[in-house]
C-alpha cells in the first residue's frame, strides 16, 4: 500500500488530515447550542451563520473537490467548451441574490429545514412534497460519490494504492458529521477554502512563469488541439448553444440541490445571503483560473493516463513534493466539506419529508435529529459502496441525470414564492413529465447531456436539462389552465 | 427598476458568439477568456449597487 510514496508529501497530507479530523469533532462545541438534539441545530447549525461563515461554507460546498479535478480535466481534453463552468458560476449569483433571501425568509418564519418543507407549506400537498424530497435525495447520492472520486484521485496522486485510505477517510468523516452536524463542515470549510486558495494562487502565479507566460500556455494548448484534430481554445459554431444552455441550466439547478439550500437556510438573514451573492464570485474567479491548469498541462507537455490526472501531475511535475502533498490534501479535504453537507441535506429531507410524514408523525425534535444523524451515516456508506462496487462511469452518468432531475424541482420550489397561480396538481404533473421526458431524452442520447433539435436548417444541440425544464413548465401551465378552466366553463354554461 | 441590473450578467454571458473570438488579447489571454473573467468583478459590482438599494427591505 505504501509504494511510491513521497515521505514529505505524505507527512504534510497526513498532518493536515488529522488537523481537520480533530476540528470535525471539536465542532460540536463550536458556537455551542443548548442542545444538538434538534434538526435546527444539527442540520442547520442554529440558522445563525453570518456573512463570513456562510461564505466559507457555501464556497466550500459549491466549489467541490471534484470541480478542482474535473474542470481542468475537461478543459485539458476539449478546450474552451470546458469553460462553461465560468459563465455558469457567474450568472448563478444574480439568481441567488434575487430568489434565495425570499426562500430563506419563508423557511425562517415557519421553521422549514428543507425544500420539501417549503413546498408543503406553499401548496399543502404531500405528493409534491415527496416528489421534491425524493428528487433531492436521488440527485445528491451520485454527487457524494463524485466527491469520493475526487478524493480517490488525490490519494492516488500521493502514491497510496488500494481502497483502504479512502474508506478510512470517509468513515472518519461519517463519524464526526454524525456527532457535530453542519458545524463540522462549516468549521472545516475555513481550512479547506484557505488551502484551496493558496494552492490555486500559487499555481496560477508560478506555473505560467515556469512555462513561459500565459501567451505560451494558450499557444501550447492551441498546438495540442490542432495536433489532436479536436477541441480548441475557442468554441466551434456547433458548441455555442450547448455552451450557453449548459451554463444557464447548471446555474438554475445549482441552488436547488439539498447541500446548497442547506447552506442558504443556515444563514443568519436575508442580507447575509445578499452579501454572499456579492462575495461568492471570488471563488468563481478562482475556478476560472483553475480551469486554465488544463492548458498548462499541455504547455508542460504532460503525458496522462487519464484526463483527471492533469491537476495532480502538474503539481507533481512543477512543485516540491511537500507542496504537492499540501495540494493533494487541499483536494481531499475539499471533498469532505461538500460530502458532509450533502449527506446532511439528504438526511434532513428524508427525516422531514419522509420519516415525519409517512412513518412517525409524532416524532419529537430530538427524534428528528436522531433519524437525520443515522440517515446521514447511511447515505455516506451508500455512496462509498457505490464507488467501491460499481464502475466510476455509473456515478458520473447518474450525476449527470441528477442535475437534470433537480432542475425539475425549480418550478415547485420557486414559483410559489412569487405567484399564487399554480396548483400542486399542475406542478406535480410538470415535475413528472419533465423528469421522465428529460431522463428518456438523456437515455436515448446515450447519457450525453445534449439533445439535438432539428430546426430544418440544421440541428442545434441544447442542454437536455433546460429542455426538460421547458417541458415541465409548459405542462404545468397547461394542466393548470385546464384545471382552472373546468369549473369556470361549467359555471359559464350554467349561467347561459 | 435598479434590480434590472441583475439581468446584465445573463445578457453579457449568453451572447456567446459576441465573445467567442481571440482578438484583442490581454496579458496573453484571448478575448474569450478575459471577457468572461471580467464579468466576475463586474457582476459583484452590479450586485453591490442593487444591494445598496434593497438592503433595508427586510
Amino acid at each position: 500500500m505504501l509504494t511510491n510514496v513521497d515521505s514529505a508529501a505524505f507527512a504534510v497530507f497526513l498532518a493536515l488530515f488529522i488537523l481537520v479530523t480533530g476540528m470535525g469533532f471539536v465542532a460540536s462545541r463550536w458556537r455551542k447550542p443548548e442542545t444538538l438534539a434538534h434538526l435546527d441545530e444539527w442540520g442547520l447549525g442554529g440558522r445563525k451563520f453570518g456573512t463570513w461563515i456562510t461564505w466559507f461554507l457555501v464556497g466550500g460546498d459549491f466549489y467541490t473537490a471534484y470541480t478542482v479535478i474535473a474542470v481542468p480535466a475537461l478543459v485539458y481534453a476539449v478546450g474552451a467548451y470546458g469553460f462553461f463552468a465560468l459563465p455558469y458560476t457567474i450568472i448563478v449569483y444574480p439568481f441567488v441574490f434575487a430568489v434565495m433571501p425570499v426562500l430563506w425568509k419563508v423557511a425562517k418564519e415557519r421553521g422549514y429545514v428543507t425544500a420539501g418543507d417549503v413546498v408543503r407549506g406553499a401548496y399543502g400537498s404531500r405528493g409534491l412534497e415527496l416528489a421534491v424530497a425524493a428528487t433531492g435525495v436521488l440527485a445528491t447520492m451520485p454527487y457524494i460519490a463524485l466527491q469520493l472520486i475526487g478524493m480517490e484521485v488525490a490519494i492516488k496522486a500521493l502514491g497510496l494504492s488500494g481502497e483502504v485510505p479512502l474508506v478510512l477517510a470517509f468513515l472518519v468523516l461519517a463519524v464526526y458529521t454524525y456527532s457535530s452536524g453542519l458545524r463540522a463542515p462549516a468549521l472545516i470549510a475555513f481550512v479547506k477554502d484557505i488551502m484551496i486558495y493558496i494552492v490555486v494562487i500559487a499555481a496560477i502565479a508560478i506555473v505560467p512563469s515556469k512555462l513561459g507566460g500565459y501567451g505560451a500556455v494558450f499557444s501550447a494548448a492551441d498546438a495540442a488541439f490542432a495536433a489532436k484534430g479536436s477541441g480548441g481554445v475557442l468554441l466551434s459554431p456547433a458548441q455555442i448553444v450547448p455552451y450557453a444552455s449548459l451554463a444557464l441550466g447548471s446555474a438554475l439547478a445549482a441552488f436547488m440541490y439539498p447541500h446548497t439550500l442547506t447552506g442558504i437556510f443556515a444563514a443568519s438573514g436575508g442580507n447575509t445571503i445578499r452579501k454572499n451573492a456579492m462575495l461568492l464570485p471570488a471563488y468563481t474567479l478562482l475556478l476560472g483560473l483553475l480551469a486554465l491548469l488544463g492548458y498548462m498541462g499541455h504547455a508542460a507537455g504532460l503525458k496522462l493516463a487519464s484526463n483527471n490526472d492533469v491537476v495532480p501531475e502538474l503539481f507533481k511535475t512543477l512543485f516540491p513534493s511537500w507542496f504537492a502533498g499540501f495540494a493533494f490534501a487541499a483536494i481531499a479535504i475539499g471533498a469532505l466539506v461538500p460530502a458532509a453537507v450533502m449527506s446532511i441535506g439528504a438526511a434532513n429531507l428524508f427525516t422531514r419529508n419522509f420519516w415525519k410524514v409517512w412513518v412517525d408523525p409524532k416524532v419529537t425534535p430530538a427524534g428528528e435529529a436522531k433519524v437525520a444523524k443515522i440517515t446521514s451515516m447511511l447515505v455516506k456508506v451508500g455512496a462509498l459502496l457505490a464507488i467501491l462496487l460499481m464502475p466510476t462511469q455509473f456515478a458520473l452518468d447518474l450525476q449527470l441525470l441528477g442535475g437534470l432531475w433537480i432542475l425539475q424541482t425549480l418550478p415547485a420550489l420557486v414559483f410559489g414564492l412569487y405567484l399564487n397561480w399554480f396548483s400542486s396538481t399542475a406542478l406535480l404533473a410538470g415535475w413528472a413529465v419533465g423528469l421522465a421526458g428529460g431522463s428518456w431524452l438523456a437515455w436515448s442520447d446515450g447519457l450525453k447531456p445534449l439533445h439535438g433539435i432539428d430546426f430544418g436548417a440544421g440541428t442545434v444541440a441544447v442542454y437536455t436539462g433546460v429542455l426538460a425544464l421547458a417541458l415541465n413548465i409548459v405542462v404545468a401551465v397547461v394542466v393548470n389552465l385546464v384545471l382552472k378552466g373546468l369549473p369556470q366553463a361549467r359555471l359559464s354554461r350554467e349561467a347561459a | 427598476m435598479i434590480r434590472l441590473l441583475l439581468l446584465l450578467p445573463f445578457i453579457g454571458l449568453m451572447i456567446v458568439p459576441f465573445y467567442n473570438i481571440r482578438e484583442p488579447y490581454l496579458f496573453g489571454f484571448p478575448f474569450f477568456y478575459w471577457y468572461q473573467l471580467a464579468w466576475v468583478p463586474l457582476t459583484s459590482l452590479l450586485t453591490y449597487i442593487v444591494y445598496r438599494s434593497v438592503r433595508r427591505a427586510d
